[in-house]
């Protein structure tokens, strides 16, 4: 297998996610398409290491799974807090910014 | 046929698949098991790639810490609204336009280039050259990493707080 079969793979991966980040009208069903969408871009980084003979892709996977941890927790806590406040999970209630 | 290929198509049936079922399913915590099993399929995808440690942070960190966070969230907030966690979609057709695309960009655009379809031989402990490699090259990254993860955990728990 070459490397083109990983990155179209990925690419797949991602543009469903992103498909799901569009249309979902829940709030943790969009965090879910950012999580997949992140995730493709990690076999990217993986494939592209692999097939160039350098580990520092592999390093930054290491990063990119920590950030996207991070983001997780914070993006679930900020989903809470706004369950709390607008009693309502679904992002076209959330509109209080709109003039 | 060759193994290796044999096994890519298996994960690539799996990873998308599940992806598709995890963007389409209704009930929300089905979705939620759909992306656990889409995050084990990438963590097979690593062992493929030689990346074992990969393919261990990723069903430690994201298929055991990601899909618990999210559950989680999802039994708070069905706790406090007491409906079913169903959920609808909306715009179908212009999501499915934009992601098909996109995808048809950056398809097109990894065809026409030459690429590579042989590895090269690496060495054959991966996880000690990505140890050596983190705490030597990338040290300052790694440091700003543990402060990043320290402050977005505390703001966590800071919005999440119970009210007093």
């Amino acid at each position: 297998m070459g490397l083109q079969a990983y990155l179209i793979l990925a690419a797949v991966v991602f543009c469903i996610g992103l498909f799901g980040v569009i249309t979902r009208r829940n709030t943790i069903g969009i965090l879910l398409g950012i999580e997949l969408m992140l995730n493709s871009v990690n076999i990217n980084l993986v494939a592209f290491a692999r097939y160039s003979g350098d580990v520092t892709g592999m390093v930054f996977t290491v990063f990119t799974i920590c950030i996207t941890v991070t983001e997780a927790a914070l993006g679930l806590a900020i989903v809470i807090l706004l369950f709390r406040v607008r009693r309502t999970v679904t992002a076209d209630h959330l509109d209080l910014l709109k003039g | 046929m060759t193994g290796e290929a044999l096994a890519f198509w298996g994960l690539a049936v799996i990873l998308v698949g599940s992806a598709l079922a995890v963007v389409l399913t209704k009930n929300l915590f089905h979705a939620v098991l759909w992306l656990a099993l889409a995050l084990t399929g990438t963590a097979g995808v690593f062992l493929l790639l030689d990346a074992e440690f990969l393919a261990a942070v990723q069903l430690l960190l994201y298929a055991g810490g990601i899909v618990t966070i999210v559950v989680f969230a999802i039994v708070v907030t069905e706790r406090l609204v007491g409906e079913r966690i169903s959920q609808t979609s909306r715009r179908i057709a212009a999501g499915a336009i934009v992601a098909a695309g996109i995808l048809a960009a950056v398809v097109s655009a990894v065809m026409e280039r030459p690429l590579a379809l042989e590895r090269p031989p690496m060495e054959s402990d991966l996880t000690q050259i990505i140890g050596e490699t983190v705490m030597t090259r990338f040290v300052l990254p790694f440091e700003l990493l543990a402060v990043l993860m320290l402050a977005g955990l505390m703001g966590a728990i800071y919005f999440a707080r119970p009210d007093d």
